[in-house]
């Protein structure tokens, strides 16, 4: 070591070295991240072999051999190099407009427009942080659904639009809205009777919750479309969609019961002695003690169910309503656009997947700044 | 003035100042609604029922089909069985594509958990990707997309991807495997693997209480291995290899012999397996970050390897947070198996509550066996997943 050095250096006079290569840097991280160990190395070889022998070709499916204008699949066929050699997005842009509403009357479709405009203003309102009035944003979001089943159904001065012209991302966006904005209060309810101590009301609660959360949605969804009617007082009737927004409310609220009972279960019972001992009753200590803190504990939850609701309101396919997938499919047996099948369900999953996935990172986001609330 | 609590004559509002005597109330108020609601839709029932000509009864179960199920691995079924049978059949589908599904899904599922767990950033990363455009996808899109892949691209059986010089054929009328075939002796071999398997069982008890007692350690994974394979071998050699195997051949459009997997059912068995899996990874891996690292830290202290640290100290205290939402996991594959109607496999829901139904138009009486045999699988998936729990519950003082 010795040996080596040839300049003294007084203490404190030595100039900065730069930081070793080993720890610091683009070099460093590879080999921390990725070659930290044999098997680190092989499974990034083969991670890097799976990634170049797969994303090229969907690159080249997807966008660079795709076609974006023709006027039917053979034309579309045509201009690429071979067959089949791109994705024929023509297809979806032709269709577009059905995709987005369905039969919705041409001239009325400002409505589902001005309802979508209203959404996002309620969902701002109440999602944002410091909002100024955030009372009346409340008050806005609660009246929302019924302002859009007015101006989405008409009467009241509107001219009236059948459901049953409903359809496509529209139909989709109705259905999962609903459920969101009544199952809610409902599972909410739901969860407090189950963890009543009056027993009728306990063992109704838990007999209901249990049998929709014992059987699919899409037998709920054949009750709707063929039973129910023998349920209602005869000659009655009742539209379809009315019925299916009924059964997809009821359903999810079963799962947003069971979801707000985990979070009451996990606030400590001292919450609820100090509640009783302030005098306060029942219904004022849920909605100023026990609520406030079991919803935040059951955010996560609460969220992973609405984006279970909303994925889960395809099946309305399955008796027979047109929503984006079911507008689809019918649009497969198109003569001109035969067989154009991975193009749909691409787009199709695109479509909520950005729709889902965001509500989950919204849902990661708010977590995480509850949590530095309680932070000390 | 307005009268103060003491004052109040009235006996309603005092009874209902009064705490026990409201809960009575309440409950009295809850059954009456209950009943009154009850009793009206008996009664629109009654009458609707009356209104169209229906009768309700189950007799309609005994009456001939009269229509074709492709796929009915297990029991015999022509188009002049009964709807009763129909129904069978349509069970024992749901029970297959269930039971093959959770095997899958479990694996799948494990595996993307740790991948998703790996130090490795690039392996972390695509695992990440791959798990997040999964699960936001419904899966009724996943089950579609995949069938119409197997049914559009796969070639016809003509020109059917041979994989494996003539043993596995890949076409768009399914997966061709060949099929097993026992001759006779194959039972002695059964009779010596079960005698092997049970031996096994009982030299593990005995390791075990060996280790309790005396804390010496028996290397038990390796003869086990050796007394199943071994003895099953021997066995399988000395009654002259009685098994062999059906190949698949091609006879003009389709196969003969050999087992297939109908596309209907491989694209709903892969489907809900892979997007199961992508809840259940997301279960493994917050179970094992829940583990306190302190854990492994102290397993290590004690001079534990880390092989035995995973196996004693890691997973034991992983399945505790994992089970629970494991198994709701596995009933919503149960329950989601259900969409098997959307491609036309026969399940229940398919067969009873869609073809039966459309027949006989007995609507009340085929909804209820079919929402009561789903209710049946989730009571008892609850049932062991309550017993499985009070077995590994944490024992405190």
């Amino acid at each position: 070591m010795g040996a080596q050095t040839t300049k003294q250096y007084a203490p404190g006079t030595h100039p900065d070295l730069p930081p070793p290569v080993r720890t610091t840097g683009p070099i460093a991280w590879m080999r921390i991240n990725l070659f930290s160990s044999p098997l680190n190395i092989a499974l990034t070889i083969a991670s890097v072999w799976i990634l170049w022998s797969i994303v090229p070709g969907i690159l080249d499916w997807v966008v660079f051999n795709a076609v974006w204008s023709a006027t039917d699949r053979k034309d579309c066929w045509g201009q690429m190099a071979a067959a089949r050699d791109g994705a024929c997005w023509a297809f979806i842009r032709g269709s577009f407009k059905l995709f987005l509403y369905g039969w919705y009357p041409e001239d009325q479709r400002w409505r589902p427009n001005l309802c979508f405009v209203l959404f996002l203003v309620a969902v701002v309102g109440v999602l944002r942080e410091n909002m100024p009035g955030k009372k009346y944003w409340l008050w806005y979001a609660v009246a929302f659904p019924f302002i859009a089943a007015w101006l989405l159904v008409g009467g009241f001065g509107l001219p009236p639009v059948s459901t049953n012209k409903f359809g496509g991302i529209l139909l989709t966006v109705v259905i999962g809205v609903t459920g969101i904005a009544f199952s809610l209060p409902i599972g909410i309810l739901l969860a407090l009777g189950r963890r009543s101590n009056l027993p009728t009301l306990r063992t109704v609660c838990v007999v209901f919750i249990e049998f929709i959360r014992g059987v699919p949605l899409i037998t709920l969804l054949f009750v709707a479309s063929t039973m129910l009617t023998y349920f209602l007082p005869p000659g009655s009737t009742f539209d379809l969609l009315m019925r299916v927004l009924i059964m997809v409310t009821l359903f999810s609220s079963a799962y947003i019961a069971e979801v707000v009972r985990g979070g009451l279960q996990g606030l400590p019972s001292g919450q609820y002695e100090a509640a009783n001992s302030l005098g306060l009753t029942y219904w004022r200590a849920h909605q100023l003690i026990i609520l406030p803190q079991a919803l935040k504990i059951s955010i996560p939850g609460i969220v992973n169910t609405f984006i279970g609701l909303y994925k889960d309101s395809v099946l309305v396919l399955i008796i027979g309503m047109m929503d984006i997938l079911g507008l689809g499919r019918a649009r497969l047996n198109d003569a001109d656009w035969l067989g154009l099948a991975p193009e749909l369900y691409l787009f199709i999953a695109l479509f909520f997947f950005i729709c889902c996935f965001s509500m989950a990172r919204y849902s990661l986001n708010l977590e995480k700044r509850l949590e530095t609330e309680h932070r000390r | 003035m307005t009268p103060t609590r003491s004052e109040t004559n009235n006996l309603l509002l005092r009874l209902w100042r009064n705490q026990e005597s409201r809960a009575v109330i309440i409950q009295i108020v809850t059954m009456a609604v209950l009943f009154v609601f009850i009793a009206l839709i008996a009664r629109n029932i009654v009458i609707n029922l009356a209104a169209v000509g229906k009768e309700f009864s189950f007799n309609f179960l005994m009456w001939p089909a009269a229509y074709d199920i492709t796929f009915s691995p297990f029991i015999e079924y022509t188009n002049q069985s009964t709807h009763l049978r129909a129904a069978t059949v349509g069970a024992l589908n749901t029970l297959l594509v269930a039971f093959f599904g959770i095997i899958l899904a479990s694996i799948l599922g494990f595996t993307l958990g740790i991948l998703r767990l790996s130090s490795n950033w690039l392996v972390n990363r695509i695992a990440y990707v791959f798990l997040e455009f999964m699960r936001n996808v419904p899966v009724l899109i996943h089950i579609l997309a995949l069938y119409s892949l197997i049914v559009v691209l796969l070639p016809p059986a003509k020109k059917a991807i041979n994989i494996g010089d003539g043993t596995f054929f890949l076409s768009n009328r399914g997966f061709y495997v060949p099929s097993p075939v026992f001759e006779s002796g194959a039972g002695i071999v059964g009779v010596v693997l079960i005698i092997a398997i049970v031996c096994v069982i009982l030299f593990k008890r005995w390791a075990k209480k060996v280790q309790n007692e005396t804390g010496k350690i028996y290397p038990v994974f390796w003869i086990s291995t050796a007394v199943i394979v071994g003895t099953t071998g021997i066995a399988f050699l000395a009654t002259g290899m009685p098994l062999s195997w059906d190949m698949p051949v091609l006879k003009g459009f389709n196969f003969k012999g050999g087992m297939a997997l109908k596309p209907e059912f491989l694209a709903l068995w892969l489907a809900l397996s892979y997007y199961t899996a992508c809840f259940i990874a997301e279960i493994v891996r917050a179970g094992i970050l829940a583990v306190s690292h302190g854990q492994t830290e102290a397993a290590r202290a004690m001079g534990l390897r880390p092989n035995r640290t995973l196996q004693l100290i890691v997973i034991p205290q992983a399945l505790r947070v994992i089970v629970p939402p494991l198994c709701s996991q596995y009933l919503n594959l149960t329950k989601n198996s259900s969409l098997a109607i959307a491609i036309g496999y026969m399940d229940i829901t398919a067969t009873l509550g869609g073809i039966s139904l459309m027949q006989t138009g007995r609507e009340m009486e085929t909804m209820m066996i079919v929402m009561g045999f789903y209710l049946v699988i989730s009571l008892t998936i609850s049932a062991f997943m309550n017993w499985f729990n009070q077995r590994i519950k944490l024992t405190e003082r």
